[in-house]
């Protein structure tokens, strides 16, 4: 069971919602939490994990042994991303272009190719107090692709006895998030009422409906705004799930690193009861 | 000698492009018998890698002069292996392919001894 928590817009309360949505879990079945935000993962503030395993991660990238390579020009052909470039008696190679496809190794008739990770992050994982499986990925400053880093995340000690997955989506609606949800059994799409909030919604809501997948939409900071995301969710079919009013007392609390359980108590019967409904849904 | 002016369309009406990579067209000038040409920018549309793309395409031209208005870190170094001269011209204002090619004859181009700007992929290595 991996249930996805997304948004769209940054700052709806992705963590917020995922962190709490764990804990709750985590009193009835065994969780496993992935943190997904591979740019400014965040979660482990608090989850409070001891992080005790440490995979170094990226992609292989083409090193050409020009000895052996006849400069036919091949790999390049066959680079849909350019980041192999054969020029008279030369080859180069453009690491922040390559997607570590590997199609120029593939393809070279000389065997002169031959792949070499190229570390973009690190993955960590640990317990938590509550007995969480806690997993992240950590991606370096300055890189450009966060997808191989989530793609890794995911496949990372896949053998654990965790009964509900929850991955914490990163910010936006493109191959980042994309990567995240695929797989995925659900997808919790937390929003706040504001224009902003209904447009981001949109955009994952829509590749959410593309991957197949059923949704359920959280509607933070209730109360706030205007009436346009829950006329678009009456519209379009998605389910209202839960609704948490707009409240100061939450804000001051998450910016001292409490979770929303922590914050308020009584929402935990909600969470609690909006799992079952996921749980019995996708069954 | 060939040499590449990078042109916004394809036809040698259409006045000088100040971008490389994604320019719209490439007019190829041969010194020697005056022949001009004009291809279209096979990496116009591409998703990434514009410049390596760019770039490989005025070598497979035979070019050993290239004038634009910039040239990224991946241009730069493919252009550079390739061992074509990079010059530079005046984007801010409208000229024609005429004009900049006068320019050129006149020595009045800075040629480019490192890339203009930096990458679009942002920094690694």
């Amino acid at each position: 069971m991996r249930i996805v928590v997304a948004s769209g817009k940054g700052g709806t309360g992705k963590t917020t919602i995922a962190t709490s949505l764990a804990l709750v879990a985590a009193e009835q079945e065994s969780v496993r939490f992935l943190d997904c935000d591979v740019e400014a993962p965040n979660a482990g503030l608090f989850l409070y994990p001891v992080l005790d395993s440490r995979k170094d991660v990226g992609i292989l990238i083409p090193k050409v042994n020009e000895t052996t390579c006849s400069y036919c020009g091949k790999c390049a052909e066959v680079c849909q991303f350019h980041a192999i470039a054969v020029i008279g008696k030369k080859t180069l190679v453009f690491p922040e272009l390559c997607h570590g496809c590997g199609s120029c190794t593939l393809v070279c008739p000389e065997h002169a190719i031959s792949e070499h990770l190229d570390v973009m992050g690190v993955l960590e994982s640990g317990p938590t107090a509550h007995e969480i499986e806690f997993f992240q990925g950590v991606m370096n400053v300055g890189e450009p692709m966060a997808v191989p880093i989530i793609r890794e995340l995911k496949k990372w000690k896949p053998d654990t006895a965790a009964k509900i997955e929850i991955r914490d989506a990163p910010p936006g609606a493109s191959c980042p998030v994309v990567e995240t949800i695929r797989g995925a059994d659900f997808v919790l799409l937390v929003t706040e009422p504001t224009p902003f909030g209904l447009h981001d919604l949109k955009q994952v809501a829509e590749i959410t409906c593309e991957l197949g997948l059923p949704a359920g939409v959280v509607i933070n900071r209730d109360g706030i705004g205007d009436n346009a995301v829950e006329a678009y969710c009456v519209e379009s079919g998605i389910p209202i799930l839960m609704r948490i009013p707009m409240d100061r007392q939450v804000a001051e609390g998450v910016a001292q690193g409490h979770t929303l359980v922590e914050i308020k108590p009584e929402l935990g019967p909600a969470l609690s009861e909006m799992l079952s409904q996921i749980v019995q849904q996708v069954a | 000698m060939k040499l590449v002016i990078s042109i916004s369309g394809n036809s040698l009406k259409a006045a000088f492009d100040p971008r490389f990579g994604r320019a719209a067209a490439f007019c190829i000038v041969d010194t020697e018998t005056g022949q001009w040409e004009v291809f279209d920018n096979p990496a116009l549309s591409a998703s990434g890698g514009a410049g390596v793309q760019a770039s490989q395409f005025v070598a497979k031209q035979g070019a050993q002069v290239v004038v634009s208005g910039a040239f990224g870190p991946n241009a730069f170094d493919t252009l550079n292996a390739a061992g074509i001269e990079m010059y530079l011209a005046p984007g801010n204002e409208a000229h024609t392919v005429a004009e900049v090619f006068e320019m050129y004859k006149a020595s009045q181009l800075t040629r480019a001894e490192a890339a203009t700007h930096a990458g679009h992929h942002g920094g690694h290595h």
